[in-house]
């Protein structure tokens, strides 16, 4: 029985790790060709590793001011979403009415809309509107398409403090929004944060929506102008485009190790999806 | 990482009533008020859309030409021009098997393997494969296709595998460009599924598998009859969300093959914005993402029945 059992953990284990070397390979490459002045396409590692390559593209042009539009773009789109999710989960938290489960039911029927094909008439009303390649209107678009899971995840959280507090300062005659900011508020902040750390990832990665919705090249976003850099003109400088990537992927790992530190390691986020 | 992942309960209950049964209509109202801003969004940037997206897809509306300049109606036209054409059947067709391998098969049953070895490995194997698989989907879109387009090319690294072990290489992305993006779509997405299965096998209780093996009940047996009915919520909502996620990938097909060569991996999401922007047919291009709306709404469906019966 033990030997078996022994086996069967050997067993898992080779497996796991055959399947972990393939997951890591190409991510070794990023790593590799960032610090090899003549790399290729395969992983190999640099004969004389050098930072030449983070030199070449660390100008306002390539990295700065792409990060920065990043920045800008994803940071306020993420803050909008947040505060149209806390304000529209409070009421759906709080009171029992007959329109919370309809909205819930289509808030949840959202969430699976293919963003991509509304793109298109998004396009459209964007010239109507006269707001294609502001980054305004950008920021409006990609703070609704977050808008229906931020609403499910923040209500799901904000079940979870109690209803004792609230109806104290109630009782006080405080209004809804004080006992919102005052009590609900401080007490689900770690909610707060996932939400906020979740959706500024997601939009952090995502290439369409301002490949569509954003034309002059000071506006894009470090998603579109990796692209437009290294996509356009035939053989690209692959040390470059890798030392390019590992600068853009930075914030979202750092934020992602944050994440799995409030959640209690990067498994418990399967909990906060199941809600 | 564009996920859009929805719990596996259905409408939580909040079981929380402040009653307000004696309270006027106003004052009602005035509680739903914090609702307005996300409504508002919504019904600009989501339900607008949409519904422009059904009248435009009737008209012959275009960007130049004729249907720039006097938009009228075509009926079905467009929806005809679509179901005869070659180009569209074909990204019918592509974008069918793309979900079907990538997501269906691949994502699904990897992800719900990992999660299963990662219960009988050792910690520090455990935490250098989750992490692994966790860092390809935090991943930006374009630098996951550019990283992967590196790995099928002719001079990348999985040739150098192959070679090393005898076996002919080629270069995927010309050679078998769906199958190649397939695979770079399950390389990146695995995670996802990898997450919801460990959530979900966290939670059997532990006695119910060790009393099956006292019966005797093989390792396959026991996953059939034991383990995998009492996640079958799990597995469904899973199938359902990557279904969704994998019908709308753009980024990644377009910057590793932009389509092609050809037309060989030229999914529908990629059609649609060919037709709209390069050919200028944003009537034409609106009824193709209005039947990907149709797909996209028919599984949404599909889920919140499943949903909704799991909470009886």
């Amino acid at each position: 029985m033990i030997a078996r059992d022994r086996m069967s953990k050997l067993a898992s284990n080779l497996v796991l790790l055959a399947i972990g070397v393939l997951f890591v390979l190409p991510l070794l490459w990023v790593l590799f060709a960032s610090i090899n002045r003549t790399a290729g396409l395969r992983v190999e590692f640099p004969t004389h590793p050098t930072l030449g390559n983070f030199k070449a593209v660390l100008n306002t042009d390539t990295t700065y001011r792409p990060v920065l539009n990043g920045i800008v773009l994803c940071g306020g789109a993420a803050l909008l979403t947040m505060v149209c999710a806390v304000l529209a989960a409070y009421p759906l938290s709080r009171f029992r009415t007959r329109f919370n489960r309809p909205f819930l039911l289509t808030v949840l029927f959202c969430t699976g809309l293919p963003i991509t094909a509304v793109m298109v008439p998004v396009y459209g009303l964007f010239v109507q509107l006269n707001l294609v390649d502001t980054l305004g209107g950008t920021i409006m678009f990609m703070a609704t398409s977050a808008l229906p899971f931020a609403i499910w995840l923040t209500k799901t959280f904000m079940d979870g403090v109690p209803l004792s507090l609230e109806e104290a300062a109630w009782v006080d005659g405080a209004g809804n929004m004080r006992a919102l900011w005052a009590i609900v508020l401080p007490l689900m902040w770690p909610g707060i944060a996932v939400v906020l750390i979740f959706t500024f990832i997601g939009m952090w990665g995502n290439f369409f929506v301002p490949f569509m919705l954003l034309l002059s090249p000071e506006r894009l976003p470090a998603s579109v102008s990796i692209f437009t850099f290294f996509g356009q003109y035939g053989e690209p400088n692959y040390g470059q485009l890798a030392a390019y990537s590992l600068i853009y992927t930075t914030p979202v790992l750092l934020l992602y190790l944050l994440l799995s530190r409030k959640l209690g390691g990067a498994f418990a986020l399967g909990g906060a999806i199941k809600g | 990482m564009t996920t859009t992942v929805a719990p596996t309960s259905a409408t939580a209950p909040s079981g929380k009533s402040t009653g307000g049964g004696g309270k006027p209509k106003a004052a009602k109202l005035v509680r739903m008020l914090p609702l307005s801003p996300a409504i508002g969004l919504m019904l600009v940037f989501l339900a607008g859309p949409i519904i422009y997206c059904v009248y435009a897809a009737f008209t012959n509306m275009a960007l130049t030409g004729t249907g720039a300049a006097n938009v009228k109606f075509v009926g079905l036209d467009n929806f005809r021009k679509a179901f005869s054409s070659g180009a569209f059947t074909n990204s019918i067709w592509l974008t069918l098997v793309f979900t079907l391998i990538s997501a269906i098969i691949g994502q699904n049953t990897l992800g719900l393997g990992l999660a299963l070895l990662m219960r009988r490995s050792t910690k520090p194997v455990r935490n250098f494969v989750g992490t692994a698989v966790i860092g390809a989907w935090v991943l930006p879109e374009v630098v996951a296709a550019y990283l992967l387009s590196a790995f099928f090319n002719d001079d990348g690294t999985l040739n150098v595998m192959l070679h090393a072990v005898g076996l002919p290489g080629q270069d995927w992305l010309y050679g078998a460009p769906i199958i190649a993006v397939s695979l770079a779509n399950i390389w990146r997405g695995t995670a996802f599924s990898m997450l919801v299965y460990s959530a979900a096998l966290s939670e059997i209780p532990k006695e119910i598998e060790e009393s099956a093996e006292m019966d005797g009940a093989g390792g396959w047996r026991r996953l059939l009859f034991v383990t995998l009915p009492m996640i079958t919520r799990a597995v469904m909502t899973n199938l359902m969300l990557i279904t969704l996620q994998t019908l709308s990938v753009f980024g990644l097909i377009y910057a590793m093959t932009r389509g092609g060569p050809g037309t060989k991996s030229q999914t529908l999401p990629l059609y649609m914005y060919e037709q709209a922007f390069s050919f200028s047919q944003i009537g034409y291009g609106t009824a193709i993402a209005l039947v990907m709306l149709a797909i996209g709404a028919v599984f949404s469906l599909i889920y919140l029945r499943g949903l909704n019966s799991e909470a009886a």
